[in-house]
């Protein structure tokens, strides 16, 4: 077990392309940590450059006190869970699992021991003998971490662990994972590009963008303080509304209406902003409440969340979209209002999309 | 180390998941399943194999009769058994198998074959796929076009370039290593034809084995890369594994090639002194050269056979792998549920 630290991280291909461009970023021991961005943000890049399946440019990565920058993957003390989980199809689930150790010339009577013992813990027992193809897709990612296990890493790395299980294992596996790593308390770093999942497992994450780390904090702090528009369009299950404004006499001119600044933004008198508000943060009102700072529009679409409905308002030259209690379901085409939650609200830079005060 | 937490997904799938549904589709392969599965009935479905049928009929099946029955006469090129061959029964077999000439020419091309194909142009191509399977694109292209020319040009021209290199007086190989008089052919001809054959038909392996290498997983390598297995481990427990049906396909395939390769002749004429002699060779020195067309077609029958036995033998193989490991699995299997029932009762 140990702490990771990446200092100025580049990986720069063959071809220019900067996969990681100049990462910062330190995990704590034990700590289970999520890089989370679309697809080719460069965080798979990071991860297996971490785990030294490629080569970095620049920078160094220090596992505990040791600087393994230049180290093979097998030296490193790191095992990695795959997004097929990689188990060799002609090997049996006990082989398969004691195949690192074998590597490592570890007798055979103790890998096995060690095998069966780290596969009953994830109630593979029954399955010692078989093939990877005769299990279903939880059990061959169990074995694939009963294989990352057994050799006692200090480091896990996963790459993208659940996108292959279907919805509902997806789930069970999120609780199982995050119950399992706790219990091992193994540093893990882990690679999604679903923010729920992120939200979901992580003690701490990192969004990344085009090979840089964008925000760095805890699944509360993204959520509730996206660093930038970026983020903040990132996170979330319904994307936060983002409303291009001006500071005019005082108050934000959205377009079509006004809010009143919220009072811990520093704004001056003309400043181009961003107003970002989540849809969960924006409450709804068939008739006129008596706040001023209410947004009156008209409901333009309705979509079932389940327990909620996402409504949709025309509102000025803009569509809102806010989370409504299933009670409260509104009709298409009638009058809504809609008032910001206080202290939920958040402005960015009109020019750069960064938060205003961070 | 123990977990106490419920497993991702304690569902039936341990049963009857898809691990299940392969064994099923596995066990169905075997001979239980009802042949006709299109659903088109046998005398449609004869109708349409027909005319394949045919033309393997006439061309492959009728020519195998038709020599062994040409194997149970006197039949010659000239005189008297040439107008008007004679049945003899199995007398040109059994003198075959007696044959001092024809044992020879058998070993000689069992050693032929073993140390060309099977092994020369076998590890030469892999090895020429693994490692230019990362090279530039450029690279393998220039390659693969080099290799290739071996393996299109006619055999007379290619064997016409070699006298060339080894000839004895002007040839390219004895300027280059200053051996002025050496008669490579003459000297060492099963040699030259072993590496003749290996540099012709490597291109083949080549090709089957650089296609097998891209069906390699990279997440396998990989894994095998993170346990810190080194590259001859990879080979040997990713690679190899994954690639075995590619091996046992090619290696059946150039085997019976090189068995009935005749461009040797065109390199040594068999000589000097049948030292080169492989069976092709042998058949065409009986039957045309000598004239004794019987002989020689009881020759060829036996040749056939060997390539069958070769063939039945290969194809075994392919087949063991499968049914062995489906026979391990449910073996393994059973033992696990008598084990259980152990711990219940």
């Amino acid at each position: 077990m140990a702490s990771v630290e990446l200092t100025g991280l580049v990986k720069q291909y063959p071809n220019g392309v900067r996969g990681v461009d100049g990462v910062d970023l330190s995990i704590g021991d034990g700590e289970f940590f999520a890089l989370l961005g679309p697809s080719g943000c460069g965080k798979t890049t990071l991860l297996r450059t971490l785990a030294g399946l490629e080569v970095a440019t620049e920078g160094t990565i220090k596992i505990g006190d040791e600087d393994v920058t230049a180290l093979p993957p097998g030296d490193r003390d790191i095992a990695m869970v795959f997004q097929d989980y990689a188990l060799f199809p002609h090997m049996t689930v006990t082989d398969n699992i004691a195949y690192p150790l074998r590597i490592k010339r570890i007798r055979k009577a103790e890998r096995v021991a060690r095998a069966t013992e780290t596969a009953e813990g994830l109630s593979l027992g029954v399955l010692m003998e078989r093939r990877p193809s005769q299990l279903s897709g939880g059990q061959q990612q169990r074995v694939a971490l009963a294989r990352a296990i057994a050799c006692h890493p200090r480091v896990f790395l996963f790459d993208e662990p659940l996108s292959n299980l279907d919805a509902r294992l997806r789930l069970e596996a999120r609780t199982f994972l995050k119950k399992l790593q706790q219990s091992l308390g193994v540093t893990t770093v882990f690679v999604t590009h679903d923010q729920a999942e992120a939200l979901a497992m992580a003690d701490r994450m990192a969004v990344m963008e085009a090979g840089r780390i964008r925000q760095i904090g805890t699944p509360r702090e993204v959520f509730q303080r996206p660093a930038s528009t970026f983020v903040a369009n990132f996170i979330g299950a319904t994307p936060m509304n983002l409303i291009d404004g001006q500071v005019v006499s005082g108050r934000l001119d959205l377009g079509g209406f006004t809010l009143s600044v919220p009072p811990e933004f520093d704004v001056a008198e003309g400043d181009k902003i961003v107003y970002g508000l989540r849809p969960e943060y924006l409450s709804f009102a068939a008739s006129a409440p008596a706040s001023k700072d209410t947004v009156q529009g008209t409901v333009a679409a309705v979509e079932n969340l389940g327990v909620n409905v996402l409504v949709a308002v025309d509102a000025g030259e803009h569509s809102l979209r806010a989370v409504v209690p299933e009670a409260d379901e509104p009709e298409v085409g009638s009058t809504a209002w809609l008032t910001p939650a206080p202290g939920r609200a958040l402005l960015y830079r009109g020019d750069d999309g960064e938060l205003i005060g961070s | 180390m123990t977990l106490t937490s419920k497993p991702a997904d304690a569902e039936p799938t341990a049963v009857g998941g898809p691990g299940a549904t392969d064994v099923e589709r596995a066990q169905k392969r075997g001979p239980g399943r009802d042949p006709d599965v299109v659903g088109l009935g046998r005398g449609r479905a004869s109708l349409f194999v027909a005319p394949a049928l045919v033309l393997v009929g006439v061309f492959l099946v009728f020519p195998a009769l038709w020599t062994l029955y040409l194997g149970l006469l006197d039949y010659s090129l000239t005189g008297a058994s040439a107008q008007s061959p004679t049945f003899i029964g199995a007398q040109n077999y059994t003198d075959a198998l007696s044959d001092p000439a024809f044992t020879k020419a058998l070993y000689l091309t069992l050693l032929y074959v073993g140390f060309s194909a099977v092994i020369g142009q076998n590890i030469l191509g892999f090895l020429l796929a693994w490692y230019f399977r990362t090279a530039p694109r450029a690279v393998r292209t220039t390659l693969n076009v080099l290799v290739l020319l071996a393996w299109i040009l006619p055999g007379s021209v290619v064997a016409f370039l070699w006298q060339a290199l080894l000839d004895r007086r002007d040839g390219i190989l004895n300027t280059v290593l200053q051996t002025t008089g050496v008669a490579w052919t003459n000297d060492h001809p099963m040699a030259v034809i072993v590496i003749f054959n290996i540099w012709r038909g490597a291109a083949f392996s080549m090709l089957l084995y650089a296609a097998a290498l891209n069906t390699v997983p990279t997440s396998h390598l990989e894994v095998a890369r993170m346990a810190g297995a080194r590259p001859w481990q990879q080979l040997r427990d990713v690679v190899l594994p994954t690639v075995r049906r590619h091996v046992l396909t090619n290696t059946l395939l150039i085997t019976l090639w090189t068995f009935n390769d005749f461009t040797p002749f065109l390199l040594t004429g068999g000589g000097p002194n049948h030292e080169s002699e492989t069976l092709p060779v042998y058949i065409y020195s009986t039957a045309i050269l000598h004239g004794d067309l019987g002989y020689g077609s009881a020759i060829s029958l036996l040749l056939l056979l060997a390539n069958l036995v070769i063939a039945v033998f290969y194809i075994r193989l392919l087949r063991g792998g499968d049914d062995g490991s489906l026979k391990a699995q449910q073996r393994a299997e059973r033992k696990a549920r008598r084990a259980e029932r152990a711990v219940a009762t």
